[in-house]
């Protein structure tokens, strides 16, 4: 019992350890490119943790825009810019929204869920688009966020906001795999199953799916707020429905067997952006496209059910018939 | 090999455990209960029987409080059920098993016997506080849960099969499960679902031996929807025969199934077949054949 | 007075156009059970297509008129060739799957779209401007239009009507009414299913390559041009009911007049109105006004 919670934040310490690490000796672009990569991380958490409930959200880019602008419009109109409180209040918007709109959509299925989910976030780009005194659709800029009361210095800032990041990561992934790996884990998978039979056992598949969606909410909240302060600009496009797909595209790819994978796949999606972006400009979407596609053929549960299935082959000749 | 079952029998004048009182429901022109009066003790082993349409799936239905009646009242152990809704009722100790197997497919029969104990710990909507929120770190497979769904699995003889994935079970071994789930929530009333249908001819009586087996050890009330008449007389110590909405029997085995009302519309076998108007809907599926087969 | 009749033709030269495009999305999504999200960049590879024809039919010395009959032949082009190779070498892998999962297939094929017409046709907008004063100006009221805009009226009625007769009044249309109501009977009856879906997404593919078509005269074709047709061909479909013919035609007057009237009375509601009529529509009627699919709500 204490072992599993050991275990994990044992993971989540190395893990956490290795990055800073790792992180003092690598370029200042590629800092970057992680920091971006574990805030779309972070919400593709989300909607794998919606995933293990059964559903699809294509619209996610609600929230992360939502806790965007939130932390974004404090820090540029108040000029609170502590990191910590920005991230607090990027995570309640996140939750707010998911709470309000949860229980509207939570009766919803399969492609009608996913319809529902973008049709909000575009009702969102819309209205944000049109409101001029928060930049339009052209967005405001933000400032660089501080660290308890420090201001880091040019050099520093990139290292200061990834040092951020790895430590949201991490302890975003840890808190999800044992909620994964709890009973309440279980029964959210259960109910992507078999909605009827967790119903007639007495467990509410509404009150799972609001739960799931604030989760998702929160780690969307808190994606948007690091995205928007490492890009240093925010703009009504985070909820547009390409923004969304993004995010759904590292969820699949990750698959929900593992919560690790979801940041690999949101690196490895960043990488490849990066790179095709210089040298392929024109063909990086092919790419993404293509790769979806051979995933989903070949890997319908994303990278993350390999390490499953490592672990059940290693684990099934330890238990012989056990009568 | 003959199952000698002894329901652990309440003592004489003891309160029925489940009690439906009077019940009535309309779906507009159509029948479905007319003044439905059942009184179960604990331990019964009852089983109702009735052909399609007959009513015995709405009685299920609002029992398990799927569907409202439109007058009469249904009290568990004492409390009157009748308006509330259909998780609570479950969670109060009515649980039922499946005509065709519900269970999380990829799941193993492990798996899914902790999601039908971690279902009824106060559903999903966890007890305020630190406790609470240690439901959702606390992995599932740890302590008392996974104990009392082993044991139901043991219990089953279900051991050997415990850790493969469900869809990859015979039939016969997913109805176990299937049932397994529902017991394992300990509950006051049982409701199977024709617990042998889609099982064939030969394995119907080691299924049925072993489930009663399992539930010998509980203080629980089992009602089985049958259409097996064999499974009926053996297995049950009490039949209800529904027709057109109404109980027209209400008794051990044998009078039930000599009763020549119930050999009329329920067992077909009284001498004229259906009429041909009801073929289409409401037939009896299967009775006529399992009758004359014994 | 005449701003409403203004909003009104605006809005149904704009309903137009949707409705070409969403009555092939909701064809596909009948019969198929696959809601198209490339549905928008095949609409943009029939006006690049186009952007091709047109000019090289013009530069062939033909008289003007002969634009319409290039915009018809690169419908044809994309549906004759593009079509197939989705369908059978891509989506087929897939039948069987959730709806979810082919919804994320035609994503990627989505993405791989964008990039494929940038590729042949690189990123500089096209201006297919040879047809657009085919037809001079038309006067209704007091104000003028494009007699070209009002042709897209006239070509939507064409599909819409085309396709119903197809459908209703064919042999070949009966059986894919059959499939689109029941495929595993229609299957054990001895209907190629394979082949009627092809058909379908064919067709489907014609109609929002027709629609890309004949609509290039009217915009810059540029990357891009596929991204805002989908959502709101969704929202039309959707309003209209998944699977409803008729469905898609009001969606499409609904939503073109909405937009219309935004446009003209409140501007600040341009972009969201449309989606949040389909938000409404979602809550309040998911199976949209003309009930075909049963939206899975538990």
């Amino acid at each position: 019992m204490r072992r599993a919670a050991l275990m994990a934040l044992l993971s989540a310490l190395v893990a956490a350890v290795l990055l800073l690490g790792i992180g003092l000796v690598l370029p200042a672009w590629l800092l970057f490119t992680m920091t971006k990569a574990a805030a779309y991380g972070l919400v593709a958490l989300g909607i794998v943790t919606l995933m293990r409930g059964g559903l699809v959200s294509f619209g996610q880019g609600l929230i992360y825009c939502l806790g965007a602008y939130a932390s974004g419009l404090l820090a540029s109109r108040t000029g609170i810019t502590d990191i910590f409180v920005l991230l607090g209040i990027g995570a309640l918007a996140g939750i707010l929204a998911a709470g309000i709109v949860a229980p509207l959509i939570a009766r919803y299925r399969g492609i009608f869920f996913a319809m529902l989910t973008l049709a909000l976030s575009m009702v969102l780009y819309g209205v944000l688009a049109k409101l001029t005194f928060i930049g339009g659709s052209d967005g405001f800029n933000v400032p660089e966020p501080t660290y308890l009361g420090h201001a880091p210095d040019l050099a520093q800032a990139d290292y200061a906001l990834y040092a951020v990041a790895v430590l949201l990561s991490v302890i975003a992934a840890a808190l999800s795999r044992l909620h994964f790996d709890s009973m309440a884990g279980l029964i959210a998978l259960a109910v992507r199953e078999n909605e009827l039979r967790v119903e007639y056992l007495g467990a509410s598949v509404f009150q799972v799916t609001v739960r799931n969606f604030v989760i998702a909410g929160a780690l969307g909240g808190l994606g948007g707020t690091l995205n928007g302060f490492a890009l240093g600009h925010i703009d009504p496009f985070f909820s547009y429905w390409t923004t969304s797909g993004e995010f759904v595209f590292i969820a699949i790819l990750a698959g929900h067997a593992s919560v690790g994978a979801v940041f690999l796949a949101a690196l490895a999606t960043e990488l490849v952006r990066s790179f095709a972006n210089q040298y392929f400009p024109e063909s990086w979407q092919l790419f993404l496209g293509a790769f979806l596609l051979l995933v989903m053929l070949f890997l319908p549960n994303g990278i993350g059910s390999l390490w499953a299935r490592l672990g059940r082959r290693r684990r099934a000749p330890a238990e012989g018939g056990g009568e | 090999m003959q199952h000698d079952h002894e329901p652990a029998m309440p003592a004489a004048g003891a309160a029925p455990v489940l009690e439906a009182r009077g019940l009535q429901k309309r779906f507009g022109a159509v029948v479905a209960a007319a003044d439905i009066d059942v009184a179960v003790p604990a331990g019964a082993r009852l089983s109702l029987i009735g052909a399609n349409g007959a009513g015995k799936t709405t009685f299920v239905n609002m029992v398990t409080g799927y569907l409202k009646p439109d007058a009469g009242r249904i009290v568990l152990a004492g409390r009157d059920i009748t308006a509330l809704g259909p998780r609570r009722i479950t969670r109060l100790g009515v649980c039922r098993s499946f005509q065709i197997p519900q269970l999380c497919e990829p799941m193993s029969p492990l798996d899914n016997l902790l999601v039908a104990v971690g279902a009824g710990r106060g559903g999903v909507a966890a007890p305020g506080g630190l406790q609470g929120l240690a439901r959702f770190f606390q992995p599932a497979r740890s302590g008392p849960a996974v104990a009392a769904a082993e044991e139901m699995l043991a219990r089953f003889d279900l051991g050997a099969y415990a850790d493969q994935p469900v869809n990859e079970l015979p039939g016969g071994v997913r109805k176990l499960i299937d049932i397994a789930m529902a017991l394992v929530r300990r509950p006051r009333v049982l409701l199977l679902d024709e617990p042998t249908s889609g099982v064939s001819t030969d394995e119907k009586f080691p299924l049925m031996d072993r489930v009663m087996a399992a539930l010998d050890r509980e203080e629980v009330a089992v009602l089985f929807v049958e259409h097996d008449m064999d499974i009926v007389t053996r297995y049950s110590d009490r039949v209800l025969a529904f027709y057109a909405g109404e109980i027209i029997a209400d008794d051990r085995p044998d009078e039930v199934l000599s009763d020549p009302a119930v050999q009329k519309y329920v067992t077909g076998t009284a001498a004229a077949a259906p009429a041909p108007a009801a073929a289409v809907a409401g037939e009896p599926d299967g009775e006529g054949a399992d009758a004359e087969s014994r | 007075m005449s701003l409403v009749l203004t909003i009104v033709v605006d809005g149904l030269i704009y309903a137009s156009w949707l409705f070409i495009v969403a009555l092939g999305l909701t064809l596909i999504f009948g019969v198929m059970r696959i809601l198209n999200l490339a549905h928008g960049g095949l609409y943009a590879v029939g006006a690049y297509a186009a952007a091709t024809f047109v000019p090289f039919f013009a530069g062939l010395g033909l008289p003007s008129g002969f634009s319409l009959l290039a915009m018809l032949l690169s419908a044809l082009a994309v549906a004759v060739v593009v079509a197939p190779i989705l369908e059978r070498g891509l989506l087929r892998l897939f039948y069987g799957r959730e709806e979810v999962t082919i919804l994320l297939v035609t994503y990627a094929i989505f993405l791989m779209l964008e990039d494929v017409t940038k590729l042949i046709w690189g990123v500089q907008p096209f201006y297919v401007f040879q047809p657009r004063q085919l037809f001079g100006n038309v006067e209704i009221g007091s104000l003028f239009y494009v007699g070209y805009d009002l042709l897209l009226i006239a070509l939507a009625v064409i599909c819409g009507v085309g396709v119903w007769l197809g459908l209703n009044r064919t042999r070949i249309g009966k059986v894919v009414v059959a499939v689109i109501h029941n495929p595993e009977v229609s299957a054990g009856m001895g209907v190629n299913i394979a082949r009627v879906y092809m058909l379908a997404f064919g067709v489907g593919i014609f109609l929002a390559a027709l629609g890309g078509a004949f609509t290039s005269p009217l915009i810059s074709v540029q990357p891009g041009v596929s991204v805002s047709v989908i959502v709101v061909s969704f929202a039309v479909v959707i309003i209209g009911g998944l699977g409803s013919i008729p469905g898609a035609a009001i969606g499409a007057v609904i939503v073109g007049l909405a937009r219309s009237f935004a446009v003209y009375e409140l501007p600040e509601a341009e972009i969201f109105i449309i989606y949040m009529v389909m938000v409404l529509v979602l809550i309040f009627r998911p199976e949209g006004l003309f009930q075909r699919v049963q939206a899975r709500k538990i």
